[in-house]
């Protein structure tokens, strides 16, 4: 069984979601952001999401944009996230790769893919990577066993739901909402019914991002979702340090054991 | 024009012309795109649209547009005969008001009301909030905050014409920053806002979509430079930023194979400085905007920023279009530094009393070579796609007319 076919199945034993977090490798620099992510875990998240700061995010927000672009700055080279993806797997933690695509397809897909492995990572998650134009990545990711989580989005037809999630493994990223990634007051309850629709076309576990910064919202996705997906918030608390991210994934590894699902949210 | 047939150089149909172009997007907006895409096909088959895109071209943006020879600024290119397509002629002062009207008339067929769009130069921004004005749209402009200071005549334009400007403040604040902002929104509003991409690139269809609203250039050139010449020319010339006015005139010669199709890319300081926008004269293939084309980047894949004296040129990135013509041989590209720009810019001026935009100066600098190369019997059609006047601010600075401020 791949690694995060495991983990899912341990965290459905715990009858519980999964948290995932999300921070940009090289973000403030490639040491601290080594020391985030493994607060990160420390604080109870069950997989990072390591992303590689590109200069064109077109699905982010001001946070992750703006953090990317204090890495970039800060000298990150993309040969880095390896290093990073290795601390997260010396440290005990479990890391997947989360980066536009033309950083991947300039280094060489199967490059890429092989460095990944070497450092201890699962997979990579693609926001602007539909499976119509991942042809090299299917072949490839099948080639190492790494796992290829797509996105599935409110827009998503049926049909591409069904393509997507047929072409992904690991996990399913549902967005939560139309819009670029930043943490919001409300997730939406659009979120619980793309989870419904995408359920109706897969066995793989759902995780829910875009939005989620607190341990009230975390539990409210737990409730219909798999996983549940924190990126901007983790980055905003990066910004006051270690401590901060620890406790932020301390505070959401408890709304994920919550799962107090609202009534406003249909299952 | 009539109604289009299935043309030989339409991409596949998802888009790609070989290995280039594609949808390198979100999930979020294929719907988008996915309806765009069933919404202007079943346009192009439709004849009342046909008719309406083509009675707007006609009664409200000037065309056909003239085809004018240029006898004096020709003796300062070894005695070819250059001919000037003259876009600058249309509403709005620049080709852009081709691919805006189509776009803007596909927008109320989707019952959207609300248009987003991105502007470099502000050509196309000026161009967009003009068919807004008259279709009833409600237009938003995403302009790099370097390009609203340097050209904020146009920034005025747009306002006046109930448009709102919004300036870009992230990255390197030109026109790749406000095509990032401008994704940004148009996944955020989906539902209600068409975005009217100004260029031949970007995700399927605005490539073929766009490209296909700018071939009346190159029909109506084909047509008058022969009854004018007598003969198909040896060369057309075209500048190339995203590249829309270059693949609109090229299309209307592309399966003429005597006649060579030039592509003229920004060479800002020189390509030795670096300090350019020559995409596919220095660049290598990439994923930027939504398609595979060639790209300036580093070696991480990290997006390179362009430079041009032409705020309307300075793009790290191209149409998928232009990369497969490169590769396949049937178009060539070359680059124009900022000086060459600048002085086929007062020549023209001072021989034919046209002031082009800077941006078709480089393809005017550029047919000045082409014309030596080819000597006394050659023909050169040379496409004029916008006016100067937007430019008089970085011209008088240039040359020296006002205090560089």
């Amino acid at each position: 069984m791949k690694t995060l076919d495991a983990l899912f199945a341990q965290v459905r034993a715990e009858d519980r979601a999964a948290l995932i977090g999300y921070l940009p490798a090289g973000y403030p620099t490639v040491a601290e952001s080594k020391e985030l992510l493994a607060a990160m875990l420390d604080g109870g998240c069950d997989l990072v999401e390591v992303g590689v700061p590109y200069s064109d995010p077109v699905m982010d927000g001001p946070t992750i944009q703006a953090a990317a672009d204090t890495a970039l700055r800060n000298g990150f080279r993309l040969r880095e996230t390896f290093d990073v993806v290795q601390s997260v797997t010396d440290h005990g933690g479990h890391a997947v790769v989360m980066t536009y695509w033309n950083p991947v397809h300039h280094y060489g897909v199967d490059a890429f893919a092989r460095d990944l492995i070497a450092a201890g990572g699962h997979g990579l998650i693609t926001p602007d990577l539909i499976p119509d134009e991942a042809e090299e990545w299917l072949d490839v990711s099948e080639k190492h066993a790494l796992d290829r989580i797509f996105l599935v989005a409110p827009s998503s037809s049926e049909e591409r739901i069904a393509r997507t999630v047929k072409a992904s493994s690991g996990f399913v990223y549902a967005t939560a909402v139309m819009g670029v990634t930043g943490a919001r007051e409300s997730v939406g309850a659009g979120a619980a019914e793309l989870v419904r629709r995408t359920r109706a076309h897969t066995e793989l576990p759902i995780g829910v991002g875009l939005g989620v910064r607190s341990g009230e919202q975390a539990a409210e996705v737990a409730s219909f979702a798999d996983a549940v997906i924190v990126g901007s918030a983790f980055v905003t608390a990066a910004k006051e340090g270690a401590g901060a991210v620890r406790a932020l994934a301390e505070e959401l590894a408890g709304g994920v054991r919550r799962k107090s699902g609202h009534a406003t949210v249909a299952p | 024009m009539t109604e289009r047939q299935r043309n030989p150089h339409d991409p596949d149909e998802r888009g790609h012309f070989g290995p280039y172009g594609g949808r390198f997007m979100p999930e979020a907006l294929i719907g988008a795109l996915d309806e765009l895409a069933a919404e202007y096909d079943k346009a192009q088959r439709d004849p009342a649209f046909v008719e309406e895109f083509t009675r707007l071209l006609r009664d409200y943006a000037n065309r056909p547009s003239l085809l004018t020879e240029a006898p004096r600024f020709a003796e300062h290119a070894g005695g070819a005969r250059i001919f000037l397509k003259r876009e600058d002629l249309n509403h709005t002062g620049s080709h852009k008001i081709n691919n805006v009207l189509g776009q803007a008339l596909l927008t109320k067929r989707m019952g959207k009301k609300r248009v987003i769009a991105e502007t470099g130069a502000g050509q196309h921004g000026v161009a967009t909030a003009t068919a807004c004005a008259l279709m009833g749209l409600e237009c938003t402009v995403y302009m790099g905050q370097v390009d609203t200071e340097r050209q904020a005549l146009n920034v005025a334009r747009m306002n006046l014409l109930g448009a709102e400007v919004i300036p870009v403040k992230t990255g390197s604040r030109t026109l790749k920053d406000a095509i990032n902002e401008a994704l940004r929104d148009w996944v955020t509003n989906v539902d209600t806002t068409h975005y009217l991409l100004g260029t031949a690139a970007g995700a399927h269809p605005f490539p073929m979509m766009v490209r296909n609203f700018h071939t009346v250039i190159g029909e109506e050139t084909r047509r008058q430079i022969l009854e004018k010449a007598g003969r198909l020319p040896d060369a057309v010339a075209a500048c190339v930023g995203g590249g829309s006015n270059a693949i609109g005139i090229f299309h209307g010669f592309i399966d003429d194979p005597d006649v060579r199709l030039v592509g003229f890319e920004p060479g800002g300081h020189g390509i030795a400085s670096g300090e350019h926008g020559a995409t596919l004269s220095e660049g290598t293939p990439g994923v930027l905007h939504g398609a595979r084309s060639y790209l300036l980047q580093d070696d991480d894949g990290q997006t390179i920023e362009a430079y041009s004296i032409s705020a309307g040129l300075d793009y790290p990135g191209v149409g998928p279009e232009h990369a497969w013509l490169k590769d396949t041989g049937r178009a060539e590209y070359r680059s124009v530094t900022d000086d060459e720009a600048m002085d086929a810019f007062q020549l023209l001026s001072r021989t034919e009393g046209i002031i082009p935009a800077i941006e078709s100066a480089h393809a005017l600098a550029g047919a000045l070579v082409l014309g030596r190369e080819l000597g006394q019997d050659g023909l050169i059609v040379v496409n004029l796609s916008g006016r100067g006047d937007k430019d008089m601010d970085t011209a008088a600075k240039h040359f020296g007319y006002v205090e560089d401020s």
